[in-house]
């Protein structure tokens, strides 16, 4: 077992954090690596992608949002339950070099992915621009520790309720329209990368996203998290997760995560008439 | 013919009893139910106990069949057992999933004349009953070595090897990716072909003999080749299979409603998700089903998808029946389920709705020219023959390559063009010191019985680096 030794809940309790013991992964873990996690004997493999690791504490910290049966199941454990298998790293650690400005742009829990490529990218010394973004304040995650891992912070919301009132978007072109801009690293919800590759393409300007489309293994086995990438097929657990923004099929990849929508809300829904039941 | 008739109705091969085709096609319970003890011993009585026995020179990991079969036809079930386990660690495995056909019944005396003597059925049977009411009491097992060797993948390769070792002395851990042992076993071949219980049961004779079992560890990712050695491990076995899915690269193969065999069949199997909602991982449940494809894997998820409730399934193959790599028992048990052989047809196009969901594939009617590269005849496409097929789920069932997460990490290990670990043929031996391979990471997709027998010979050779010397 997987124990959590922490666990926060975040964006109105919408978001929640566990941070859990798993000394092996902690010390092999770099920014932009994912984890796959199984609540129980009958639980779903889920990947996520991890927001931090502590090697010396041999923890690593997901955040996640509670969308469906898994996550809700996740969202029930407490400081010192575990989850029954957790494994990983997986994927291929971003690619972190010194390219001058940069900006990153987070959206939803796609923050808590970006928070330790944001850090790394500061920490080599680039000048880091960092937006992010959620639907109104209560559902914004991370600002302060946003702020500490970049040089400059600036908050979206949809409703205005806080920062910035409209999207992440506006921001960025404002920011592009600065000049110099070297690279842009995006991680939200698709049609928002998408939205934010759109755009940097006609700034000719180079732009990573990290996808997650849905998986089993995480080993390259199975393909269910084929995207396409600039006409080619690739598996996002072994090729990716992050990939050039500009050769990413969007459309195909939201299909692809609606494969099942049905099945998942009818779970979900039954999962939660019993729980609340009891 | 007339009196190989009556020689065969005077000695008749024991039927193994089976679930009926229309009950077992809706149900995931095994096919075969299982010989009795009574008919057991019958079908060892037709065992001609040859001083010099074909059938074991069939056998990949050289059981001595006419051995076992002679404890049982006496009633010694546990001597029998005793006898299995010294050449094979898997005999409730072996004796479901190989093909026996082509391997040592294809060679047994008896059959020359009238139907060979059912070995896989009475190994099958031996394993059984030590499962159901043997004592439980281990092999023998030699003194402690003090030597440590891992084994990557807990397919049938990497068991035979930590079985072989473990009962040699040495100190053995086993290290699985997924979060259960026992790789294909578990994740590929479907539970009414081979029971997961029995799997768990061969990995806790293991575990029993004092293998360890860490799952979980990507080795590659979680540690590396490297680190296993420079922590202490004396010797390092790879048998992590052949898990890279084939696709046929056409247009629309990545519709909602088409999947990997290896994708399917874990969801099915290891997932256990056709027990979906009472387990979380779903399943895409087609009306209308095709299979890509015409091996065993193919005839597996083909069955599955009947017994998820399909109303229609169709394998799909570009090639004519004479060709299907499938053995005939699987073939044979698929099409008495209901399921369609749509043969000399090749897909050419997935074609989806406006949801991005399958509807239907168009393909070509092939006919045969000469022989290949693979001995089979090549396909050629019959111009103008295109045809539409409609179907709302597809499983491409048509081969699988080499993983490259390992390999990739372990620039030691010599690759061959396919991505393939280049070991020795004799022993298992890759470029790096310390390390063996075997199983379809070296030969490519194969059988379990080969993956067995290429650990049995990287065992033997791992001994004798651990005891003499590189």
């Amino acid at each position: 077992m997987f124990k959590i030794v922490r666990r926060e809940e975040m964006a109105e309790g919408t978001v929640i954090l566990n941070e859990i013991e798993a000394p092996l992964i902690a010390k092999k873990a770099k920014p932009g690596q994912f984890v796959i996690l199984k609540a129980n004997e009958e639980g779903e493999r889920i990947p996520l992608t991890m927001a931090d690791t502590d090697p010396e504490k041999g923890t690593i910290t997901i955040i996640y949002m509670v969308v469906g049966k898994s996550t809700a199941i996740f969202r029930d454990l407490k400081v010192g339950d575990g989850y029954q298998d957790v494994i990983g790293p997986l994927g291929k650690a971003t690619h972190i070099e010194k390219v001058g400005k940069v900006i990153c742009v987070g959206g939803g829990t796609g923050v808590a992915v970006l928070h330790p490529i944001t850090r790394a990218l500061k920490e080599i010394g680039n000048d880091v621009t960092c937006i992010i973004g959620a639907r109104n304040k209560g559902l914004l995650i991370m600002e302060e520790q946003m702020k500490d891992a970049s040089n400059d912070l600036r908050v979206c919301t949809d409703d205005g309720s806080y920062g910035h009132h409209g999207f992440v978007t506006e921001v960025m072109k404002e920011v592009l329209e600065g000049g110099d801009v070297k690279l842009v690293v995006a991680i939200g919800p698709v049609p928002m990368m998408k939205a934010v590759s759109n755009i940097t393409k006609d700034y000719d300007v180079p732009t990573m996203v990290s996808l997650n489309p849905i998986m089993v293994d995480g080993t390259g086995m199975c393909g269910g998290c084929r995207v396409t990438i600039g006409g080619e097929t690739k598996f996002a657990c072994v090729d990716g997760p992050e990939f050039d923004g500009h050769k990413v099929d969007y459309d195909e990849l939201m299909l692809r995560l609606r494969a099942y929508q049905e099945e998942e809300k009818k779970c979900h829904d039954e999962y939660c008439t019993i729980r609340d039941a009891n | 013919m007339a009196e190989k008739a009556a020689k065969n109705t005077k000695n008749p091969r024991i039927a193994m009893p089976e679930q009926e085709p229309k009950v077992r096609a809706r149900n995931f319970l095994e096919v075969p139910t299982g010989y009795t003890v009574k008919m057991a011993q019958e079908e060892a009585a037709r065992c001609l106990q040859c001083k010099k026995p074909a059938c074991v020179q069939g056998c990949p990991v050289g059981v001595d069949i006419p051995g076992f079969i002679d404890l049982l036809s006496q009633g010694d079930m546990t001597g029998a057992i005793r006898n299995l386990w010294s050449k094979n660690a898997l005999p409730a495995v072996c004796g479901r999933v190989c093909p026996q056909e082509s391997q040592c019944e294809g060679l047994c005396i008896v059959g020359r004349k009238g139907e060979p003597v059912a070995i896989g059925n009475l190994e099958r049977f031996c394993a059984d009953y030590e499962r159901e009411n043997g004592t439980g009491e281990l092999p023998p097992k030699a003194e402690p070595t003090g030597k440590k060797v891992a084994v990557v993948g807990s397919g049938p390769s990497g068991l035979t090897v930590a079985g072989d070792l473990i009962v040699k002395g040495h100190d053995v851990t086993i290290f699985e990716a997924f979060h259960k042992p026992g790789g294909v076993l578990v994740y590929g071949i479907p539970e009414f072909r081979l029971p997961k219980a029995i799997v768990a049961q061969e990995v806790n004779f293991l575990e029993r003999l004092g293998v360890k079992v860490e799952c979980n560890a990507v080795v590659g990712k979680t540690v590396s080749i490297q680190e296993l050695l420079d922590e202490g491990f004396d010797a390092v076995y790879i048998g992590v299979g052949a898990g890279l899915p084939r696709f046929m690269n056409i247009p629309g193969e990545n519709l909602v409603g088409i999947l990997s065999a290896n994708e399917y069949l874990t969801r099915a199997n290891l997932m256990k998700a056709y027990e979906y909602p009472k387990v979380d991982t779903p399943i895409p449940k087609g009306k209308n089903v095709t299979v890509l494809g015409a091996g065993n894997v193919a005839m597996d998820a083909a069955r599955t998808a009947m017994r998820l409730g399909a109303e229609k399934v169709r394998v799909v193959y570009r090639r004519s029946r004479e060709e299907m790599p499938a053995r005939a028992a699987e073939i044979h048990h698929a099409e008495e389920e209901g399921i369609e052989l749509f043969l000399l047809t090749n897909p050419t196009k997935y074609i989806g709705d406006e949801n991005g969901r399958l509807t239907g594939m168009e393909c070509l009617k092939m006919e045969l020219g000469e022989p290949d590269a693979s001995g089979r005849r090549r396909p050629v496409a019959i111009e103008g023959s295109e045809f539409h097929l409609e179907t709302d789920l597809c499983i491409v069932a048509v081969g699988s390559g080499a993983n490259p997460l390992l390999t990739a990490e372990t620039p030691d290990i010599k690759l061959n063009r396919w991505g393939n670990i280049d070991a020795d043929e004799a022993n298992g031996k890759t470029t790096m010191r310390g390390v063996w391979a075997g199983g379809d990471i070296v030969t490519g997709a194969a059988t379990v019985i080969l993956a067995m027998g290429a650990g049995r010979a990287a065992a033997n050779s791992m001994h004798d680096y651990l005891t003499l010397g590189w």
